[in-house]
Formats: C-alpha cells, structure tokens, sequence
C-alpha cells in the first residue's frame, strides 16, 4: 500500500496530468521529496524557503498539516493526502 | 425582552440548543448556535453591521452613497437589507456559480449584482471588487475579507454569546470563508478559556473553484489569524450534504450545506473526545438554512447525484 496524493488542476503539469498519484513516505517532506522523484518539479512549487508556500494547503485525510507538525506531519501507508491551492469564502 | 426599536438592533443573541439525538453521550454533548435566526437568516448581519457601523463612525458613508462588495451571497444580502434601509446604493460582486435563491434575494432587497467568472471562484469575485473599486474611487469597499469590524462582531457578540449560555465549553467549531467567525469568537473565547479547541471547517469544492491560472492567484482573507486556530479540516460536498440531511431528519434543523461541513467537523471531534472518555461541550455554528439551497436538490434523492450536481457551485 501507499499514500494517495490527490493533485490540483494547476499542478498536473507535473503529473503529465494525472489528478492522483501514490507516493510514500513517514512524514510530509519524505511523501514531497518521494513525489519529486517521479514527478520534477513539483517539489519546487509546494515549498518555498523550507516551509509550505503561501497559498498551498496540504491535507492529510481532510486534516490541515499546518495544524499537525506541517512537514513534519506524520504520513501512514493508506492516508490520503490533498493538495489545494488557496481560494476564498465567505 | 424580545423588543427591539429597529430590525437592525434585533441582530445577534442567537439560541443555542442541545443536539439530544446526535450528541455521542450525555457527557460528549452538540450545540448548534442557530445564526439563520437573525434578520436576514445568516450569520453575516453580525458582520455586515458591523462593517457598516464602523465606515458610518469613520466618515466614510453619505445618503446615497454606492458601496461595493465581493460577496458569493450571505455577506451582500446582510448589506442589501441594511443598505435599503440607510439609502445606500449597493453593488455586489458574486461569482456566476451560486444558487439562484441569492441572486432572487439581493434583486429583492434592491441590490445589484456584478458576475464574476465561476472559474476562481470567490477568488475572481475579490480581484473584479478591486478592480472596480479602482475604477470608482467614490465607492466604498467594506472589504469583509480585511475588514476589522468583522472580527470585532463576532469578538464582540457572537464568543460572549457562547461563553455566557454554555461556560463549560470545550471546543468551538465553525466554517471557514473570511475567517471572521473563527478569529473573532474563537479568540474570545481562548482568552478566556485557553484551552478552548477552536476548529475550522473549509468546504472542499470541486474542481472549477480552483481553477487558478498560477499559484500565486490564490488568496488568504488579511483577517486569518493561524495562532486562534487549533485544527482545520477540509470537508467535499458529499459529507456535507450527507451531515446537512442527517441534521434534518434527526435533531429537525433545516440549515444550510455549509453546516453540514461544520457538523461533520464536530461530530469528529465530539467522538474523538467520547472516545478518551472526556467530557466535552463542542459548540458548532448554524450559518444560514437552507432556503437559499432548495434549488440545488441538496434535500431530496439520492445523496450521490445530488453531491454531483453541487460540483462547480459555491455552497458554501
């Protein structure tokens, strides 16, 4: 098993378009770091200046990571883990 | 005293009830602050009087001034009614792909109404407001995403409420647009409880919302405030609707599809809390009902079909 990473729109450039892909790892950077490999480029788009950029949120099973270690968010075999763009509400 | 000497005074002092049936025992126990109560049933009168009362205080508004509004409904409803009865113009810019219901209701409150592009959703609502805003120097943005007032409401009104009706309060759990609720009543509330769990609960949209053309068109409400907050989840259409339904036909609560995302928020952190065995008082708040959403099928059929017709709109 590993973990599903579900892509978003703006970043499937990267995944020769696949909105989902598996990765694994134990915590969010070794996940990132593992996506790198197959997929160049993506890397560079999540984190800027060794922290998640500004307007990406990262889920780990629905769960904000900012709010669970951050990359350091631990990652399980199973876990589905969203990438979104930051939009607005209200 | 229920007697108020104008409909805007009657906004806010909500009611807090308990959920007998859906809270997980008689120590894990569900309140829903029911916000459809106020005058134009949403949580945004809170807000959006506000808003105004500070521009009025500031110097800012005239008779017959326009003021200018980024809105996917609720927040430029709030300001229609306000506006119709101070004599102000109002002009909301609302993304294409909200529900029919807003756009009947702005119309009857004698606003009008800009489209912004579905794709970016609110998004694209903010930068047509902003560019707008630049073309008519003589509008007045409120600007519910940045502005203070909004917090303030909710630090002011909406946290007191909560605290004085329930003091044994755990955890306070609300859904995520500008942010204003959560920051405002949840700081309140961690002041004065600081071990008070302050939870967000942020639709997840299909695709089209966020649709972006780059990264750095996404957007964070200048009000954010991270350190108030002690989680946040994500919640699709799918768990909303199907919490929206459940809240229907168990407890009798018509609300609205975005607590429905609030609801299943709370509901797993209430069952967290019963699973360690502690007692907890989550409180979660009732946005709007769900009026504005009948046109959408969210409340009839299969739970399935009517997730997929939600795709690409604003329910939130």
């Amino acid at each position: 098993m590993a973990v599903t990473v579900s892509i978003p729109t703006i970043l499937r450039t990267h995944t020769g378009g696949a909105k989902s892909v598996e990765a694994s790892g134990s915590t969010l950077a070794e996940l990132i770091d593992n996506l790198e490999h197959e997929h160049n480029g993506l890397k560079a788009r999540l984190i800027t200046n060794g922290s998640l950029h500004r307007f990406v949120n990262v889920y780990v099973n629905d769960e904000d990571v900012r709010f669970t270690g951050g990359l350091d968010a631990p990652v399980s075999d199973g876990d589905t883990v969203t990438i979104l763009p930051a939009v607005a509400g209200g | 005293m229920a007697r108020y000497e104008s409909l805007l005074a009657a906004v806010g002092d909500t009611p807090l009830v308990l959920l007998p049936r859906l809270s997980p025992s008689e120590h894990v126990r569900l309140w829903a602050k029911l916000e459809d109560r106020n005058p134009t049933g949403s949580i945004k009168d809170r807000a959006a009087l506000a808003m105004l009362a500070a521009a009025e205080r500031d110097g800012l508004l005239s008779p017959g001034c326009t003021i200018l509004e980024p809105t996917s409904g609720n927040t430029g409803i709030s300001l229609a009614m306000a506006c119709r009865a101070a004599g102000y113009r109002l002009v909301c810019v609302m993304p294409e792909n909200t529900s029919e219901e807003r756009r009947l209701l702005l119309r009857a409150y004698g606003a009008e109404i800009v489209f912004s592009p579905a794709a970016g959703g609110s998004n694209q609502a903010v930068a047509v407001a902003k560019q707008l805003a630049a073309e008519h120097p003589d509008w007045v943005m409120l600007y519910q995403y940045g502005n203070p007032a909004n917090v303030e409401a909710h630090y002011r009104g909406t946290g007191p409420e909560i605290l004085r009706d329930l003091p044994t309060v755990t955890h306070f759990v609300a859904g995520l647009g500008t942010t204003g609720t959560l920051v405002g009543a949840g700081r309140y509330l961690r002041e004065h409880k600081p071990d008070v769990q302050v939870i967000a609960a942020e639709p997840r949209y299909g695709e089209l919302v966020y649709g972006l053309r780059n990264l750095d068109e996404g957007f964070v409400p200048e009000l954010y405030d991270p350190d108030v907050l002690t989680g946040r989840f994500s919640v699709g259409s799918a768990d909303a609707l199907r919490q929206t339904r459940e809240l229907l036909e168990v407890e009798g609560i018509f609300a609205g599809i975005s607590t429905g995302a609030v609801l299943h928020a709370a509901l797993a952190v209430a069952e967290k809390a019963a699973g360690t065995g502690e007692p907890a008082d989550v409180a979660f708040i009732v946005a709007d009902a769900g009026w504005k959403y009948l046109s959408t099928g969210a409340y009839e059929g299969d739970l399935d079909e009517a997730a997929a017709r939600l795709e690409g709109h604003l329910w939130a």
